[in-house]
């Protein structure tokens, strides 16, 4: 017995440390390891400033102002354009900013306002210097204190988000306008509807197909479905790339989100959902099958013993 | 035609016409197996579950999986993982039975390295051993293939183009065995019929011959004993089993195994439930994309050692190491001139020669994941030239070895 103890020993350890070295060891030398902020934004410098969200609704939907380009549902101002005709003109359809203030950390929408591709790091896809503008202008104030205006502006935006929101809404509002998942059946173009006549699927299709030609052109190209994308990278890589993408994929034309942390979790919850649906049931499952298997080796250990008796 | 008596039982009608009771006496209470024996004797029965694990997983799997290059990936990734009742079971027991399946093979080969178990009459069990794990390898590769990721594709591309053999350019080889200039439909369909079913056949067809070889030389035991089965298993009948040195495999080998192979399903169905990631690469759940090359291609754990042989050398070196290293182990009753058969401990420097090739063959899996540069390099050349002189050793300190 003791022996074969110490066989199992030598085989255990063996086994240990062949897992070791392909498993935690290798990708520890194959990926580079990026340190994270936390969703933090502490590079962007808070302006101390109180908003104040009655004049910040001013701000935002003024002349020539937000609304200009961003449809905001929750005060019942309409998108200036559909999906399509937006995509046309910005290259992506500008966001309704009805969730942002939920979303999103408030550090990073006030440095958005001010400098939109300093924010979302694609200083080197758009630089003004070479006629290159980012589609989102500027807010270059309205008269007053910048910091004070675009505090207010945030003020505003946290006072209309809505308290509680679903994984599925923030994916959709975070991610939805460039990625599609379809084991989600969600396209760039929102959810995608059941039809009743092969002839309207079809002409939804297309208009699919054709935003993401403009989407395309804007990002280099069609940004990957993240249906299973929770399986395909790490927890840390989503993480770090959401947060930053430029720090995992240097050059890529991909923005900084500005999720806030809580954001952040519920757009992993949503990507958990389509991308690892049996969480749960193995969750369930996995303590019945291990239990059997206990009791299984605990009789089946008793029945050795019976059957040698009187062998040695 | 025979004569048939009216039978007065089940039993008795089915041993009238298959003789049963013969087949339970030859094939099960009356097979004899050595005494001395420890856990890893077990180890056959737990690759034959395993294997049923798989085969079983497989069939589920097959009812829903669609072998066609659009619609390959969704199949296992939708709807099988999320569509099937306990699609995902099948799936994740398939996945890691796929990859546990190799590192019980492993445990099972150096056991008989070990204790010499390929001698002295057993050379046909190591070889049909062999083959089992060359078919084996077989049908993981091409299991690989189905699902359509990222890894499928680029693995495909890199082990089909290795058939161009270096320097003869033999492209239309690797052409004629792609069904196309790359990986595509025709590719994926001729693999999925490999998987399911070519190579399992050939695989059942092996297992059978692998049983049928430990039938005359019989199973080794922990000291190597010769000893005569027949005198042994007289004594067992006459009920002096403690002086005995065999057992029935049927009940007695059988108890302790289904006791092992418990302990082994514990494990097993802990890493189904809760680590299974090991046994998936992430690379693979991203869609195949010819246009796209994955940062780094590796094979799965259980190919690394031999691909680490295939690396460091330059492209035509590389490949004939390659291919040595595939079929060496073949050899390994031939080049082991020792009369003894004894476990490696007491067998002088042949000892050092198994922890050697076992601690080598380690190294060799390790670095066959790591990117290939700076040190890694320079370890993974030391290794593979350490795999080839230790190959190369074998005879010749066999050879000197004391008569036990």
């Amino acid at each position: 017995m003791n022996k074969e103890l110490k066989i199992f020993g030598v085989v255990a350890i063996f086994t240990l440390v062949l897992y070791w070295g392909v498993e935690p060891f290798a990708h520890s030398q194959m990926h580079k390891h990026v340190e994270g902020d936390n969703f933090a934004y502490s590079e962007f410098k808070a302006s101390g400033k109180k908003g104040d969200a009655v004049n910040g609704k001013a701000l935002v939907t003024g002349a020539a102002a937000c609304t200009g380009c961003h449809g905001i549902k929750a005060i019942n101002a309409p998108a200036p354009m559909d999906a399509s005709m937006a995509g046309a003109s910005y290259g992506v359809n500008p966001p309704d900013l009805s969730t942002a203030g939920a979303l999103y950390d408030a550090r990073f929408l006030a440095q958005l306002i001010k400098n939109p591709a300093h924010a979302l790091k694609v200083e080197h896809k758009f630089d003004p210097a070479k006629g290159k503008m980012h589609p989102m202008t500027q807010f270059y104030g309205a008269g007053g204190d910048i910091d004070q205006e675009i505090a207010d502006i945030v003020a505003f935006l946290k006072s209309i988000a809505p308290k509680e929101m679903s994984n599925k809404e923030a994916f959709e509002n975070a991610c939805g306008r460039c990625h599609a998942n379809r084991y989600g059946k969600m396209s760039q173009l929102g959810e995608t509807p059941k039809f009743k006549y092969k002839k309207d699927e079809l002409k939804h299709q297309v208009a699919i197909l054709e935003y993401q030609d403009k989407l395309k052109a804007y990002m280099g190209k069609l940004p990957p479905d993240l249906s299973i994308i929770i399986r395909a990278r790490s927890e840390h890589f989503l993480e770090t790339f959401i947060e930053n993408p430029q720090s995992q994929l240097p050059g890529t034309s991909m923005p900084a989100v500005g999720l806030s942390h809580e954001g952040f979790e519920k757009v992993m919850a949503y990507l958990s959902e389509t991308g690892d649906p049996s969480k749960p049931a193995r969750g369930e499952l996995g303590p019945l099958v291990l239990i059997f298997f206990i009791v299984f080796s605990g009789l089946a250990f008793l029945w050795k013993k019976e059957k040698w008796k009187g062998h040695h | 035609m025979a004569h048939f008596e009216k039978a007065n039982s089940v039993g008795e009608w089915l041993d009238q016409r298959l003789a049963v009771n013969t087949l339970k006496r030859v094939l099960a209470f009356e097979y004899w197996i050595p005494k001395n024996i420890n856990f890893l004797w077990a180890m056959g029965m737990v690759l034959a579950a395993t294997f049923g694990l798989l085969l079983i997983s497989g069939i589920f799997l097959l009812m829903y999986y669609q072998p066609n290059v659009e619609t390959a990936f969704d199949s296992v990734n939708y709807t099988i993982m999320t569509e099937v009742g306990y699609g995902w079971l099948w799936r994740h027991i398939h996945g890691v039975g796929a990859s546990v399946v190799f590192l019980i093979i492993y445990i099972h080969m150096f056991t008989g390295i070990y204790y010499g178990s390929y001698k002295r009459g057993r050379e046909l069990i190591w070889l049909s051993g062999m083959g089992l794990f060359v078919a084996f390898s077989a049908e993981a590769f091409s299991g690989y293939m189905l699902p359509w990721g990222q890894m499928s594709y680029w693995a495909g591309m890199v082990i089909t183009n290795l058939f161009s053999g270096g320097s003869l350019e033999a492209y239309g080889l690797v052409e004629w065995i792609r069904g196309d200039y790359v990986p595509g439909q025709a590719f994926l369909t001729r693999f999925f019929m490999l998987h399911v079913l070519l190579l399992p056949l050939v695989i059942i067809g092996l297992i059978v011959l692998h049983f049928g070889t430990l039938r005359i030389p019989h199973v080794n035991n922990q000291d190597g004993e010769d000893f005569d089965f027949e005198e042994a298993a007289r004594l067992y009948k006459e009920g002096n089993i403690k002086e005995s040195k065999v057992i029935p495999f049927q009940p007695v080998f059988l108890a302790k195994d289904i006791f092992v192979m418990g302990v082994y399903f514990i494990l097993f169905f802990y890493l189904v439930f809760y680590h299974f990631e090991f046994a998936m690469d992430p690379v693979n759940f991203d869609p195949a994309d010819g246009l796209k090359t994955p940062a780094h291609i590796y094979p799965e754990w259980y190919f690394l050692w031999s691909y680490e042989i295939l690396r460091p050398f330059s492209k035509d070196l590389g490949l004939i190491a390659f291919a040595i290293a595939q079929v060496i182990f073949f050899a390994l009753p031939f080049l082991d001139k020792s009369e003894n058969v004894a476990p490696a401990s007491r067998r002088g420097l042949f000892k050092f020669w198994f922890w050697a090739m076992l601690i080598d063959v380690l190294i060799l899996t390790f670095m066959g994941k790591l990117p290939p540069q700076g040190i890694w390099n320079v370890i993974g050349l030391i290794a593979a030239l350490a795999f080839f002189a230790l190959w190369i050793a074998l005879p010749i300190i066999t050879k000197k070895e004391k008569k036990l």
